[in-house]
């Protein structure tokens, strides 16, 4: 048993900064166990992604570039990972929970048999196994839980963690590996991918402004996406919202939706409902604009409005656009 | 075609969940429902029975409450149930009850896609529908937001799936495993003869050998994740602070600079 592995997502070559936060959880666990950190950085031209995860903290970098790699799939991409764990036997093996985090990290646990904690926000080495905390019943309870065995996983989520600070002069073994799969063996074939263009992704974003009934119509969305925009932030919603066709669900913040944990996240016009609480409660800090003063909303925020929003956002906009010299 | 709906029942989502004195979770008298990603996946199922002539199924690898969700799935218009439980199975985790699922859909024999929420929304996890996919050896399909086309003569499916960057367009061939999100559909109500149906519906039980796996694969002491305690999150520290908005602008001034200073912004 050697060494800590850590799936390095990207997408068209961009890094998913979740992989940046596994191996700063890596790196803590590999020292703890005295034993390598590994990254595995599969794709297409992504020579250049290995000396990052080197600068972010790995040792070596395992890089298989190939075209059957360039979009993520899960069945070339387990057959690898499969096969790196049968030839280097990791202890731990680590990845954000993203959309492909879970399902490459579902696929290779039920392959190789290993326990799996999935999308943990606090992650130890106790008596030489993983020890996880993650959320149960969309965070409403927390959960304590051990993996047992010789190899063992975890999915972190986004931003529980820390992004490490990269350090250029760090060096590190680059290594080439091959696909397992040919082109032909793979069933899943990617069409393509329409992309959500100049938005902030919800799951990343540093600021999210979220909109919910009291917005009033699609419309209503229009001082919301204005303040995110100033802000650099993404733009939420709540169910209520969603559920009135105002905007597409990729927006929904909560239990059926997204959970999120920003550094802020401004709720206006949401009431607070449990659902809605479970998908944002663990933001930094949190702001409520609502006219009802007695609106749950209020019960988990640090700073409150109580006042319409339709002359509240505008006014923060224009606030902090002077502030911030946009 | 034979379409299965993977599900079990969770607390309502507007309940509010809690841990008593002896560690066990609780959720007062709020009702038992399917688990809300289910119900999609349910009516996505319905869709392919009456687009395609599909039979559907049920099944739930579970203990006698997850026969609510069966139920809930019969009323919509599912046609079979079936619950996959013994008492070998308490205490497994994701492995053994994947390995019991995988089973139990081999002894169906005629199986073309499995069809399940994108997560348990009490466990938080996908793993043993993912698990299950791995064992029966078939590609898997996930967060779906459309179904654009299944060919029953060559098995040929292609589908959207909802990834971080949008909206990624994926073929693939059956048998698969397709987990599907919210926006992919409006889930029907039951109708009054389907509830009807469901109430007298009497769920065959199929325990862990007539699944065809042995007892020390699945049970608890197999399992390579173990639940050592539950517990409710930490409360959220501080009251909160109202911002006088006699003066609105005033007010949008002396948030955007406590923002500033919490360097949040």
């Amino acid at each position: 048993m050697s060494g800590v592995f850590v799936w390095i997502e990207q997408f068209k070559g961009e890094p998913a900064l979740v992989s940046w936060q596994a191996l700063g959880v890596g790196r803590k666990l590999a020292d703890e166990i005295g034993e390598p950190l590994i990254a595995l950085v599969f794709g297409q031209n992504v020579g250049e992604l290995a000396q990052k995860a080197i600068h972010y903290g790995a040792d070596e970098a395992l890089v298989a570039d190939d075209q059957t790699l360039a979009a993520f799939r899960v069945e070339p991409y387990a057959a690898l990972v499969t096969k790196l764990i049968e030839e280097r036997s990791p202890r731990f093996m680590l990845a954000g929970a993203t959309t492909r985090g879970r399902d490459l990290m579902g696929t290779v646990a039920g392959q190789v048999g290993a326990g799996l904690l999935s999308d943990v926000i606090g992650l130890d080495v106790i008596d030489g196994n993983l020890q996880a905390t993650r959320p149960i019943y969309a965070g409403k309870l927390l959960s304590k839980e051990v993996a047992e065995g010789d190899f063992q996983m975890a999915t972190i989520r986004n931003r529980a963690f820390p992004t490490p600070d990269p350090d250029e002069s760090r060096t590190g073994t680059i290594t080439q590996v091959e696909p397992v799969m040919a082109e032909d063996e793979i069933t899943v074939k990617v069409e393509g991918v329409e992309e959500a263009v100049g938005e902030v992704s919800l799951t990343d974003a540093n600021i999210i402004v979220s909109g919910g009934r009291g917005v009033g119509g699609p419309e209503g969305f229009e001082p919301v996406r204005e303040l995110a925009e100033v802000l650099g932030g993404a733009v939420g919603a709540s169910r209520a919202a969603v559920d009135a066709g105002w905007i597409p669900y990729a927006h929904q913040v909560g239990q059926t939706g997204k959970v999120v944990s920003p550094d802020l996240y401004i709720a206006a016009g949401i009431s607070g409902a449990i659902q809605h609480l479970a998908g944002m409660r663990t933001s930094k800090v949190i702001v409520a604009v609502n006219k009802d003063p007695e609106a749950p909303i209020f019960s988990v925020a640090r700073y409150g409005i109580v006042n319409d929003l339709f002359k509240v956002l505008p006014a923060l906009t224009k606030a902090f656009k002077e502030k911030l010299g946009r | 075609m034979h379409v299965v709906v993977f599900t079990k029942s969770t607390p309502d989502t507007a309940a509010k969940v809690e841990v008593d004195a002896n560690g066990n979770v609780t959720w007062g008298d709020s009702p038992l429902v399917v688990n809300p990603w289910d119900e999609y996946a349910a009516e996505e199922a319905l869709q392919l029975k009456e687009k395609q002539g599909a039979n559907t199924t049920v099944i739930a690898v579970g203990p006698e409450m997850d026969n609510d969700a069966l139920k809930h799935c019969v009323a919509m218009g599912i046609q079979e149930a079936v619950r996959v439980w013994d008492d070998a199975l308490e205490g497994s985790d994701s492995l053994g009850q994947a390995k019991a699922l995988a089973a139990a859909i081999k002894k169906m024999g005629d199986v073309d896609m499995i069809i399940t929420g994108k997560e348990a929304v009490d466990v938080n996890s996908d793993a043993v529908i993912l698990q299950a996919a791995r064992f029966l050896g078939w590609p898997v399909l996930s967060f779906v937001a459309k179904i654009v086309e299944i060919d029953p003569a060559t098995g040929a499916i292609k589908v959207e799936r909802l990834v971080e960057e949008g909206r990624e367009t994926v073929s693939a061939k059956l048998p698969a495993v397709v987990t599907v999100v919210k926006e992919i559909n409006e889930p029907r109500y039951p109708s009054f003869i389907g509830i009807r149906k469901a109430a007298k519906l009497k769920i065959p039980v199929w325990s862990r050998a007539e699944s065809g796996r042995a007892r020390s694969e699945v049970e608890a002491g197999a399992a390579k994740t173990k639940v050592l305690e539950k517990f409710p999150p930490p409360p959220r520290e501080g009251e909160v602070e109202i911002i006088p908005s006699d003066d609105v602008e005033e007010a949008a001034r002396i948030l955007a600079e406590k923002l500033i200073e919490e360097k949040v912004v």
